[in-house]
């Protein structure tokens, strides 16, 4: 049980929410979060053989944005909890990131009460 | 208790009370507050300075494709729609409430909406930006404090 710590990957294009974001998971949660700024990024970090336990995706991203990214996530195969994010939950948006392959889809910003439905349903999480 | 800091916390209190009651604050910026800690006492301020850092270019860059004509509304709406972003994260909600209608506007073709809503927005961002720092100047003079207590 040495180092059961959560790990995670922020991907947003706005630098201020991956500060907010990360500061978030580590002072809240004592979950170690790594952040890029676009689907790519986060495509390509799989792809080098990083593992996290949940990438919170950000919707609207140039170059890769979070739907296309999460399903090419999913075709390699990675296994994390997928969250997306984005400014308009209801509707499209969500479809879109659920059937991409994201397991959770909330309205920005995130907080900690969503953080903590996330984790509610993730095996390492123990209060 | 020191008198003198007793007067600064209420007067601390007093200002933070009144942003919220006058909408210029909401509930996102409580959050912020609650990932201060004694290792991070100033963590709002430094969220606050980058985001006016950041948003300043992002600001130019609406001014100028405001200049142009016809406007290209696409163009300004995703400009306005990162902008929005970054203002909702540190709870600026008066900002907020303008970027919504400016893409209201970007939407319907409508560029007077447009300049219009622009310029107000401008007027709300640079009020708020002069009373947080005012706000943020007094919280270094009043020391370590309670941040925790919620406006009512």
């Amino acid at each position: 049980m040495a180092n059961n710590k959560i790990s995670a990957l922020i991907v947003d294009d706005d630098s201020i929410i991956r500060k907010i974001h990360k500061t978030m998971l580590e002072r809240l949660f004592n979950i170690e979060a790594e952040t890029v700024k676009d689907g790519k990024e986060a495509v390509e970090l799989c792809r080098s053989g990083a593992n996290f336990d949940i990438i919170f995706m950000d919707r609207e991203m140039p170059i890769m944005d979070g739907a296309e990214a999460t399903k090419q996530l999913r075709a390699m195969g990675v296994k994390s909890t997928i969250v997306g994010i984005t400014t308009r939950a209801g509707g499209e948006d969500r479809e879109e990131f659920l059937a991409a392959g994201s397991n959770h889809c909330f309205e920005k910003p995130l907080d900690r009460a969503k953080v903590e439905v996330v984790l509610r349903e993730h095996k390492k999480f123990t209060i | 208790m020191d008198r003198n800091r007793t007067h600064s916390l209420r007067h601390l209190a007093a200002i933070k009370q009144s942003l919220f009651d006058q909408g210029h604050l909401d509930e996102q910026f409580i959050q912020l507050e609650e990932l201060q800690d004694d290792a991070n006492p100033n963590f709002v301020e430094e969220i606050v300075t980058l985001y006016y850092r950041d948003s300043s270019r992002l600001i130019s860059n609406l001014d100028q494709t405001l200049e142009r004509n016809p406007l290209d509304f696409n163009k300004l709406d995703t400009i306005m729609h990162q902008f929005k972003g970054s203002s909702s994260s540190i709870g600026a909600k008066k900002v907020k409430a303008e970027c919504t209608l400016f893409r209201e506007y970007c939407r319907a073709g409508n560029a007077e909406g447009c300049r219009r809503s622009f310029q107000q927005m401008k007027k709300e961002y640079a009020a708020l930006r002069k009373k947080l720092e005012t706000y943020f100047q007094l919280a270094r003079q009043a020391g370590p404090l309670e941040t925790a207590f919620r406006p009512k």
